[in-house]
C-alpha cells in the first residue's frame, strides 16, 4: 500500500510540471465522454417519453387489445368484452392541432383505468373525479405542454377542426405533448363517434385469451405488456443512427486521450526505470498508474457528463422536432435523467480511459529496471511499430470485408463502416513513412533530408491525432455526401410528389362532401384529387393505404422506381397496387408479387404494379385506386384531398375557402408552403447530424493541438543541433509547418476515398437497414476541396502556437539540451 | 555482508552471443569500500546491475547480507532494491517532476524508513538544504549527483552501489562529490562498491580490483 501511494505521488507529480499536458488528457477524456453521454441522454430522454406515455395511461405492465388490422374499432367491441366478464379500459388516441402547434388527444375512462396508471391515481382526488366528469369536463395536460401551448388552466382552446376543448387543468402525471380528456369528449374533439384505439387489461388481471377471441371474433390481438411499443420500434433505428454518431465521436476523442497518455508514457519512461531501481515492483507500478487514471476518469467524466448535459439541452429541441415530424412522437423538452445515465457516462469514460492507457500498461509489465544506450534503438522499433500497425490495418480489412460478406443488416453496416475506418487509420502512419522515405531518398539538400529523416521519427508521436483526423475528415465526407445526395434526391422527390396547388383536410367528411360540391363549380379548379387514407397491418407493419383517382397529374409526376408496363392501367382497371419502397424490402416483395391486405370490409389479394420511393415515412404504405380505397376500406378517412390550380389563383382559391368553409375546413396549404415545412423536417433531422459531425472534425483538431503542443519539447532536443549547425530558427519552424501541413494533407487526401466508401455504405446498406429506402450514390467534389481546406486549417491552427514558440526560442533554451546531455 | 562468486554474464548481439563477465569471485564486508575499475565496456556496469538485483546472470552466484539473489523472485528483488541497497547512477537518474527534498526522501519512503531528521543531515552535508524547492533540470550536474547520493543513503542501506558517480561531472566537482560520499558512507557504516574508469578517485577507497578479459585482477 505504502509503495502504490507513492509511487502514484511520482506519478502524479509529473502532472504538476506539465499542466498543459494533462489539460489535453483531460479535455480529450472530458469532451469524448460528453459527445457520447450527449447523444445517450437524447436516446434516453426519448425512451423514457415514449414509456411515459405510455405508463401514464396504463401504468406500464398492462397489456392491450388492439385493432387486428390496426386503426380503429368500434366501442361495440369494448361493450361485449365487459359483458363477457373481460375487465377491460377503453382508450381512444388522435392526433390534432392547437393553434400551430401538434397535440395528441387521449380519452379515457378513468373509473376502468387499471390502478397501477398514474392518472388512476386521480380517482382518489374525488375533485379532480368530479371535474373531470360534471360540468364542462376537464382537459388534463402536463404543465410542460401548457407552457408550449402557450395557455394558461381554465382555458378553452379550438382544435384545427374548430371542436372546442373542456377548461385545460396542468397534472404532472399527465404524459409529454399529450391533452387527457373523458373518452366521449376524445370521440367529439376527433370526431371519431363510438370507435376506440385500444383497451386496456390490467397488470394482476386474469386473461382468458379464448374468450376474447371468441367475443371479439378476431378482430382485435393481444399485445403483451414487454413488447415493445409501436413507436419505440418505428423510431429505434433514428435512435441508433444518433448512437453510432455519438459512439464515432466518442472514438475520435479517445484518440485524444491515447495520445495524451501515450505521449506521457514515453515523458515518464525514465521516471517509470527509476522507480523499478528503486525497488517499485511491476505490478506495484501498474497498480499506481490504475489509480491515477481512475482519479483522472472521476474528474474528466465528470466533467464530461455535465459537458454532455449540456449538449444534450442543446439540441433536444432539433431532436423532439425530427421525432416529432417523422413519427408523431411527443418527447419531453426537458431533460430528466436519472442516476443511471449518469454512471453509465462514467463508466464509458473509465472503459475509454483504460482503453487508452492498456498499451501503457502492458510496457510497464514488461519494463526492465534497465535502460540500454542504444542510439539508433528508435529505427527498429519504428520499422516494428509500423509493421504492427500495418499487420492490425489487414485484420480490421478482413473484418470489414467479413461483416460484408457474411452479415446481414444495421449492425453489419456500422461493422463495415468501422472496420474500414480502423483499417483506413491504422495503414495512414505506413503510408506517411513510405512517403517520407521516399522523400529521403530522392531529397539532395541536406536539410531537406533532415526534413524527411525527421519526421519519420515524429510519426509515431503524432499518428494518433493524424488517425483522429483522418476519421473525422473521413466522416465528415462520407456523412455529408449522403447527407447532400439526400438532400438533392430529397428536393427533388417531393417536387413530383407535391404536385398539386393546393392541399387542404375538411373538418368532417360530410363536410368534405359540401366543399368538394363547391369546388366542382369553381372554373379556377382544374382537378379534384381526393387522397383518402385507411390504415391496416401486413404483418407486424402498420400500413398507410392512399388512395390515388385516374388523373393525368399521377401517370406524368408520380415516381416510381420499378413499374410495370401497364402500370396506370393496372391501378385502376385491375387488382393491383403501388408499393412503397420501405414496404417492399419489409416484406420481401418484388414488382409482380402478389400482396394479401387486411381490409375493413373484406380482405383484398392484390399485384404489385409499381414501387415508389416514400422517403422519411417511418410506415409502409400502399397506393391504391381510389373507388378501391371506398369499397374495401369503409373507415377511410374521407377528409384529405389535393387541387389543381392555375398557378396564379392558388392564393385567391385559399382565400376563397377559408372565407367560405371557415371551421370546416381543419388544414389548408399551398404547395410551396408545404414543400417549405417538409424541407424544415430535413434539415432538423440532420441538424444533430451536423452538429456531431463538426464537433467530431473539431476534437480532431484539438487533437492535433494537444499533441504537437506535447511534442514540441521533445522538438526542441531534435531540433537544438540542427540549430547549432547553422539552419536558422525561423527556417526550422518554417519545415516544421510544413512538415504538420503535409501530414494534414496526405491525411485529408487519404479521407477522401475512405469517405467516399463511407457514403455508399450509408446509403446502400445502413440506410436500407435502418429506414427501408436506398438513396442514389452522389459524389460531390467542392465538398471535397471545402474538407482539404479544413484539414489544412485544422493543421495550421494546432501548429501554429508550437511553431511560434519554436521561431522565438532563446539560444539559451536551445543550448540547454546540450548542457543537460553532459 | 556480500559475496560473488563464478558470476557469469554475456550478451546477445546480431554477430553473437558476446561475453562480459567469465567467472567473477570477491567479497565485501560491511562497511569496507571497494573500487572497480576497468576499461570502457569491461563489464564493470554489468557486474554493478547483477550485484544490484537489477540484471540476472547467466551462472553464478551472488550473496548479500546472507540472502542469494539467484534465487529470488522479481518481487523480492524489487523489496531488497528498495530496503538494502541505494544506488547512485552515471545519469543521476532523479524523478524529474519532483524537488530536491521530495527526491532525497522518496527511496526511504518507498521502503517505510522515512526519517526527516536524517534527511535533514544529508542535505545539510551534502550542500543541499538551500535547494530543497529546486526541481532537476534547476540544478547543475554536480548538485544532481549529490541529490542522487542523498536519496540512496537516505534509506541507510546495507550496501551503496555507485556507476560512474563522477563521470559526468568536472574533475573538481567529482572530488567534492566523492568526498561527501565517503564521508557519509563512513557514517552509516555500509558497504560502498564503485564502478570507475579514474585511476584517481578508485585510489580514495579500500581496495581496487580491476575487471579484465571479464575476471577480476587484484589491484
Amino acid at each position: 500500500m505504502r509503495q502504490t501511494l507513492w509511487t502514484l505521488a511520482a506519478l502524479i507529480s509529473h502532472w504538476r510540471r506539465r499542466p498543459g499536458n494533462l489539460a489535453t488528457l483531460v479535455l480529450g477524456l472530458a469532451v469524448a465522454t460528453a459527445l457520447w453521454s450527449g447523444v445517450q441522454a437524447l436516446n434516453a430522454q426519448a425512451r423514457m417519453s415514449y414509456d411515459a406515455a405510455t405508463a401514464a395511461i396504463s401504468g406500464g405492465g398492462a397489456r392491450t387489445l388492439v385493432a387486428a388490422r390496426g386503426g380503429l374499432f368500434d366501442q361495440d367491441l369494448f361493450v361485449k368484452l365487459r359483458r363477457a366478464g373481460v375487465d377491460v379500459s377503453p382508450v381512444l388516441e388522435g392526433a390534432a392541432r392547437i393553434g400551430d402547434q401538434n397535440i395528441r388527444i387521449i380519452g379515457v375512462e378513468p373509473v376502468s383505468l387499471p390502478r397501477a396508471s398514474p392518472i388512476a391515481h386521480q380517482r382518489k382526488r374525488a375533485d379532480v373525479l368530479e371535474d373531470f366528469f360534471s360540468g364542462e369536463g376537464r382537459a388534463f395536460a402536463a404543465p410542460q405542454t401548457l407552457r408550449r401551448l402557450a395557455l394558461a388552466e381554465g382555458a378553452r382552446p379550438q382544435t384545427e377542426r374548430g371542436r372546442q376543448l373542456p377548461p385545460l387543468a396542468a397534472l404532472a402525471e399527465a404524459p409529454p405533448g399529450a391533452i387527457v380528456v373523458d373518452i366521449g369528449v376524445a370521440q367529439r374533439l376527433l370526431d371519431r363517434p363510438g370507435k376506440l384505439s385500444r383497451l386496456i387489461i390490467a397488470e394482476d388481471a386474469a386473461i382468458d385469451a379464448e374468450r376474447i377471441k371468441h367475443v371479439a371474433a378476431g378482430a382485435l390481438r393481444l399485445v403483451a405488456a414487454d413488447d415493445e411499443s409501436e413507436l419505440a420500434r418505428l423510431t429505434d433505428s433514428f435512435h441508433l443512427n444518433l448512437t453510432a454518431f455519438g459512439f464515432l465521436a466518442f472514438l475520435v476523442g479517445l484518440f485524444i486521450v491515447h495520445a495524451a497518455y501515450g505521449l506521457a508514457f514515453e515523458q515518464r519512461l525514465p521516471t517509470l526505470r527509476t522507480l523499478r531501481a528503486l525497488g517499485v515492483a511491476p505490478p506495484n507500478l501498474v497498480v499506481a498508474m490504475a489509480c491515477e487514471i481512475a482519479v483522472l476518469t472521476l474528474i474528466a467524466g465528470g466533467a464530461g457528463v455535465i459537458g454532455g448535459y449540456a449538449i444534450a439541452q442543446a439540441l433536444l429541441p432539433d431532436v423532439a422536432k425530427s421525432l416529432e415530424s417523422l413519427y408523431g412522437a411527443q418527447i419531453s423538452e426537458s431533460l430528466s435523467l436519472d442516476l443511471r445515465w449518469l454512471l453509465s457516462g462514467l463508466v464509458m469514460a473509465g472503459a475509454g480511459a483504460a482503453l487508452a492507457a492498456a498499451s501503457g500498461f502492458a510496457k510497464t509489465l514488461r519494463l526492465p529496471p534497465l535502460s540500454v544506450a542504444r542510439p539508433i534503438a528508435w529505427r527498429a522499433e519504428h520499422h516494428r511499430y509500423l509493421r504492427r500497425q500495418g499487420a492490425l490495418a489487414i485484420l480490421a480489412l478482413v473484418a470489414a470485408a467479413c461483416a460484408y460478406g457474411f452479415g446481414d443488416g444495421l449492425a453489419s453496416g456500422f461493422a463495415i463502416i468501422g472496420c474500414s475506418l480502423l483499417a483506413a487509420a491504422l495503414f495512414l502512419p505506413v503510408a506517411l513513412a513510405g512517403a517520407l522515405a521516399l522523400g529521403e531518398r530522392l531529397a539532395r539538400r541536406p536539410l531537406a533530408r533532415w526534413f524527411f529523416a525527421d519526421g519519420r521519427q515524429e510519426i509515431s508521436g503524432l499518428s494518433l491525432a493524424l488517425m483522429a483526423l483522418l476519421v473525422a475528415l473521413a466522416a465528415n465526407i462520407g456523412v455529408g455526401g449522403m447527407v447532400e445526395g439526400f438532400r438533392q434526391t430529397f428536393t427533388r422527390w417531393l417536387d413530383a410528389r407535391l404536385v398539386a396547388e393546393i392541399y387542404f383536410e375538411a373538418a368532417t367528411p360530410a363536410d368534405a362532401r359540401d366543399i368538394e360540391a363547391w369546388m366542382r363549380t369553381q372554373p379556377d379548379i382544374s382537378a379534384i384529387l381526393p387522397v383518402w387514407r385507411a390504415k391496416t397491418r401486413i404483418g407486424a407493419w402498420p400500413v398507410e393505404i392512399v388512395g390515388m383517382t385516374p388523373h393525368e397529374t399521377y401517370a406524368a409526376n408520380f415516381p416510381l422506381m420499378e413499374a410495370a408496363d401497364d402500370v396506370w392501367t393496372a391501378l385502376y382497371a385491375e387488382d393491383a397496387v403501388l408499393v412503397s419502397e420501405q414496404l417492399a424490402r419489409r416484406l420481401g416483395v418484388g414488382l409482380g408479387a402478389m400482396i394479401d391486405i387486411p381490409a375493413s370490409t373484406q380482405d383484398w389479394r392484390a399485384r404489385i404494379a409499381g414501387i415508389f420511393p416514400d422517403y422519411g415515412n417511418p410506415k409502409g404504405q400502399l397506393r391504391i385506386d381510389h373507388e378501391k380505397l371506398k369499397r374495401y376500406f369503409d373507415d377511410a378517412s374521407g377528409v384529405h384531398y389535393g387541387l389543381r390550380v392555375a398557378f396564379d389563383a392558388t392564393a385567391r382559391v385559399i382565400d376563397d375557402m377559408q372565407r367560405r368553409f371557415d371551421g370546416r375546413i381543419a388544414r389548408i396549404i399551398d404547395q410551396s408552403e408545404l414543400k417549405r415545412l417538409s424541407t424544415d423536417v430535413f434539415e432538423r433531422t440532420f441538424a444533430v447530424t451536423a452538429a456531431l459531425n463538426m464537433l467530431t472534425l473539431i476534437v480532431s483538431g484539438v487533437a492535433l493541438f494537444a499533441s504537437l503542443l506535447t511534442l514540441s519539447d521533445m522538438r526542441q532536443a531534435r531540433i537544438a543541433p540542427v540549430w547549432a549547425l547553422g539552419a536558422t530558427r525561423r527556417e526550422l519552424a518554417g519545415l516544421e509547418m510544413i512538415r504538420v501541413l503535409g501530414f494534414a494533407a496526405v491525411a485529408a487526401v487519404c479521407a477522401t476515398p475512405l469517405g467516399l466508401f463511407m457514403s455508399w455504405c450509408l446509403v446502400a446498406i445502413v440506410n436500407v437497414a435502418a429506414f427501408g429506402w436506398r438513396l442514389p450514390f452522389h459524389m460531390f467534389p467542392s465538398q471535397w476541396l471545402v474538407v482539404f481546406l479544413l484539414a489544412l486549417c485544422a493543421a495550421f491552427l494546432a501548429a501554429l502556437i508550437p511553431v511560434a514558440r519554436l521561431a522565438r526560442a532563446a539560444p539559451t533554451d536551445l543550448l540547454e539540451v546540450f548542457s543537460n546531455e553532459r | 555482508m556480500l559475496r560473488v562468486e563464478g558470476l557469469r554474464k554475456s550478451y546477445s548481439t546480431p554477430q553473437g552471443s558476446v561475453p562480459v563477465l567469465r567467472g567473477v569471485d570477491f567479497t565485501l564486508a560491511a562497511g569496507a569500500s571497494l573500487a572497480l575499475t576497468g576499461e570502457s565496456g569491461s563489464g564493470k556496469s554489468t557486474l554493478l546491475h547483477l550485484v544490484g538485483a537489477l540484471d540476472d546472470a547467466d551462472s553464478g552466484e551472488v550473496v548479500l547480507d546472507g540472502v542469494a539473489l539467484t534465487q529470488m523472485s522479481e518481487h523480492a528483488r524489487a523489496a531488497l532494491r528498495r530496503e538494502k541497497i541505494g544506488i547512485v547512477f552515471q545519469q543521476f537518474n532523479l524523478i524529474p517532476s519532483l524537488t530536491v527534498a521530495e527526491n532525497l526522501g522518496f527511496q526511504a519512503r518507498l521502503a517505510g524508513r522515512y526519517d526527516a531528521a536524517w534527511q535533514d543531515e544529508l542535505a545539510h552535508r551534502l550542500g543541499l538544504a538551500a535547494l530543497a524547492a529546486r526541481y532537476p533540470e534547476e540544478l547543475s550536474g554536480g548538485q544532481q549527483q549529490r541529490v542522487a547520493i542523498g536519496r540512496a543513503l537516505a534509506v541507510r542501506p546495507k550496501l551503496l552501489l555507485a556507476d560512474e558517480p563522477t563521470g559526468n561531472l568536472d574533475e573538481a566537482s567529482g572530488d567534492n562529490v566523492m568526498t561527501l560520499a565517503l564521508d557519509l558512507v563512513a557514517a552509516t557504516g555500509c558497504a560502498f562498491l564503485m564502478a570507475t574508469h579514474s585511476e584517481r578517485l578508485a585510489a580514495r577507497l579500500q581496495r581496487r580490483v580491476r575487471l579484465e578479459s571479464g575476471l577480476l585482477a587484484t589491484q
